[in-house]
């Protein structure tokens, strides 16, 4: 069994709808969408929700205000910013609990937080574990840990060739959950000024954790030149460009009609699409 | 707080979605009030930075992020296993005749130094990250950078929010997604701008996006772009939810073709410095309404 994550550093080039397409294209998979903060692949594979579960994750500090004698300690000691007038804002909360261990009066409780949902669902192409962090939470790392293992127990129960996971935006915290043990990243990237410094530092990222990448150029002919300067820079960097993919609107299309690109009907996107799936089940190998 | 030039207002530009159009509304609009107030942008996608990509700054000062985390002196040590208990991060762990640090989990909460009744931990900084701050084209800038291989943004994002001017209008650059980064870049915020695209991953991530922001008691506007891909459903939503829809940039391959060469769109297409500076008065007139004042 053999894990690939799809990552790209910067938001919206195309992460989903190609996790959506190899949905579609890949036998024996369970997939994972491991963006938690905002999860969009159940909006293309159209699930039936099978399983339910709620997201217990660290704790917030909460004052008894019938305890508390208002000395302020725990105000002035406190890092993150999170008591002001003897209340705890809880968003700032970091559940550290130091304010609970020095607190003279015992005023500080430690509450349990439920910071989200994680779901498992039936799809027509099979298995998707998913999840939805709570507004505002943290610990998306260790919500998107939990996607990862969920998918692996469900890939080794039925003995499917893969997990499949979209990965969320950025390098941080998330990120680096979706990516720490998996055997093979898809970089999708963009031709923009933006989308090419956003390869490098998730590359980096990738080296970082001994991960292998390869590299998908999505909407490859809005600016040619700077496909050109993706491929040299790829090449540079020992890095194989598996996919040029074309800008086309089928993509915003399919997202509106629910169904995964490939299932869309346009020849020159399709195929592109196929082929990468055909090198990325290769490199699996 | 906020007066009629726009002095000491910031807003937050985030979006729920990624590539939903952030950088390009924010360098936008930031170069639209040049001249008009003092303006500063804050770029606090502190995992990945563009802002700096369309506005050239110069950068004349360079700050390294760090948070405490512990030094145990083990000379004064006596393995008590207090600074263990007390981390919640797992950071610390006590072995026989042994201490050890997983500084990477340390949130840097200064409970186990604070804790240890021998006093033998002190604090030391990691630097976890860097901010950039300069000028560009006689506006402020500052950018943070969070270094490859660590998970916390959200100290670094504290670190550039440090830098924002209480003499100016504010322009923040958020981060994607509603978790605890995107919180530490828009709380303290006058007004956010959610841009989204209408289509359904636009429209989900937004209406996540309006719980965060409504969560933190910031009113909101949004703003459509690459209007006429997809559908009508997010103007419905923000319809029905009472949301003003303040400005509109259509789908244009020449729009796209600009900024993916890291030009802004109000220097390559001029015209669009009226419209940023209409949203910006949109802006000013509900947050000072909201604020009990008169409209302008």
């Amino acid at each position: 069994m053999k894990e690939l994550v799809v990552l790209s550093g910067k938001g919206g080039t195309g992460k989903t709808s190609i996790v959506a397409s190899f949905a579609a294209l890949a036998q024996s998979k369970v997939l994972a969408d491991c963006d938690v903060d905002a999860a969009d692949l159940q909006l293309v594979l159209q699930p039936n929700m099978r399983v339910n579960h709620e997201f217990w994750s660290g704790q917030v500090a909460v004052i008894d205000e019938e305890k508390c004698t208002q000395c302020g300690l725990c105000q002035d000691l406190c890092r993150f910013g999170a008591i002001n007038d003897f209340r705890v804002d809880p968003v700032s909360c970091e559940g550290c609990g130091f304010c609970f261990h020095i607190c003279p009066d015992e005023a500080i409780i430690m509450k349990e937080n439920m910071s989200g949902h994680w779901f498992v669902s039936d799809t027509k192409y099979g298995s998707l574990v998913h999840a939805r962090l709570g507004i505002a939470q943290e610990n998306s790392g260790k919500l998107v840990a939990l996607v990862r293992q969920q998918a692996r127990g469900i890939a080794e129960g039925d003995r499917l060739d893969y997990i499949i996971s979209d990965g969320p935006p950025g390098i941080g915290c998330p990120v680096i959950s979706s990516l720490s043990g998996a055997d093979l990243a898809l970089l999708v990237t963009e031709p923009t000024q933006s989308g090419i410094h956003d390869l490098e530092r998730v590359l980096d990222v990738c080296r970082h954790f001994g991960i292998p990448a390869l590299v998908c150029i999505n909407k490859y002919d809005i600016n040619e030149d700077n496909s050109r300067e993706i491929e040299d820079y790829c090449l540079g960097q020992g890095l194989a460009v598996v996919a040029k993919i074309p800008f086309d609107n089928v993509f915003t299309e399919a997202i509106v009609n629910g169904v995964p690109v490939v299932e869309h009907g346009q020849d020159r996107v399709t195929k592109e699409i196929e082929s990468l799936w055909h090198r990325i089940s290769q490199a699996l190998r | 707080m906020w007066s009629q030039d726009g002095e000491g207002m910031i807003i937050s530009v985030a979006s729920g979605k990624g590539g939903t159009g952030k950088t390009l509304v924010a360098t936008s609009l930031a170069l639209s009030l040049k001249g008009r107030v003092k303006v500063q942008l804050l770029d606090c996608d502190v995992e990945e930075p563009n802002a700096h990509l369309f506005l050239r700054p110069v950068i004349t000062q360079i700050e390294p992020v760090c948070i405490s985390v512990p030094t145990v002196d083990m000379k004064t040590c006596n393995y008590c296993g207090k600074c263990a208990e007390v981390c919640v991060y797992h950071a610390i762990a006590v072995v026989p005749k042994h201490v050890l640090t997983f500084l990477e989990l340390c949130h840097g909460c200064g409970a186990c130094s604070y804790l240890c009744p021998e006093k033998a931990i002190a604090e030391e900084g990691r630097e976890i990250g860097i901010v950039e701050s300069g000028h560009s084209d006689g506006m402020n800038f500052a950018h943070g950078k969070l270094n490859v291989g660590e998970a916390m943004a959200p100290p670094v994002i504290r670190k550039v929010k440090e830098f924002a001017n209480n003499d100016g209008a504010v322009i923040i650059d958020v981060p994607p997604g509603t978790s605890c980064p995107v919180v530490e870049s828009v709380k303290d915020s006058d007004f956010c701008v959610l841009v989204t695209e209408p289509t359904p991953f636009g429209l989900n991530d937004l209406v996540l996006a309006v719980e965060t922001v409504r969560q933190l008691k910031i009113p909101c506007g949004v703003l459509v772009n690459r209007a006429g891909v997809g559908d009508g459903k997010v103007e419905e939503y923000c319809q029905k939810e009472g949301i003003p829809i303040l400005l509109t940039i259509p789908l244009d391959t020449e729009i796209a073709r600009l900024y993916s060469r890291g030009i802004t769109l109000v220097a390559g297409i001029p015209t669009w410095k009226d419209d940023f500076t209409r949203l910006f008065e949109k802006i000013g007139d509900i947050v000072h309404e909201r604020a009990g004042g008169p409209k302008r």
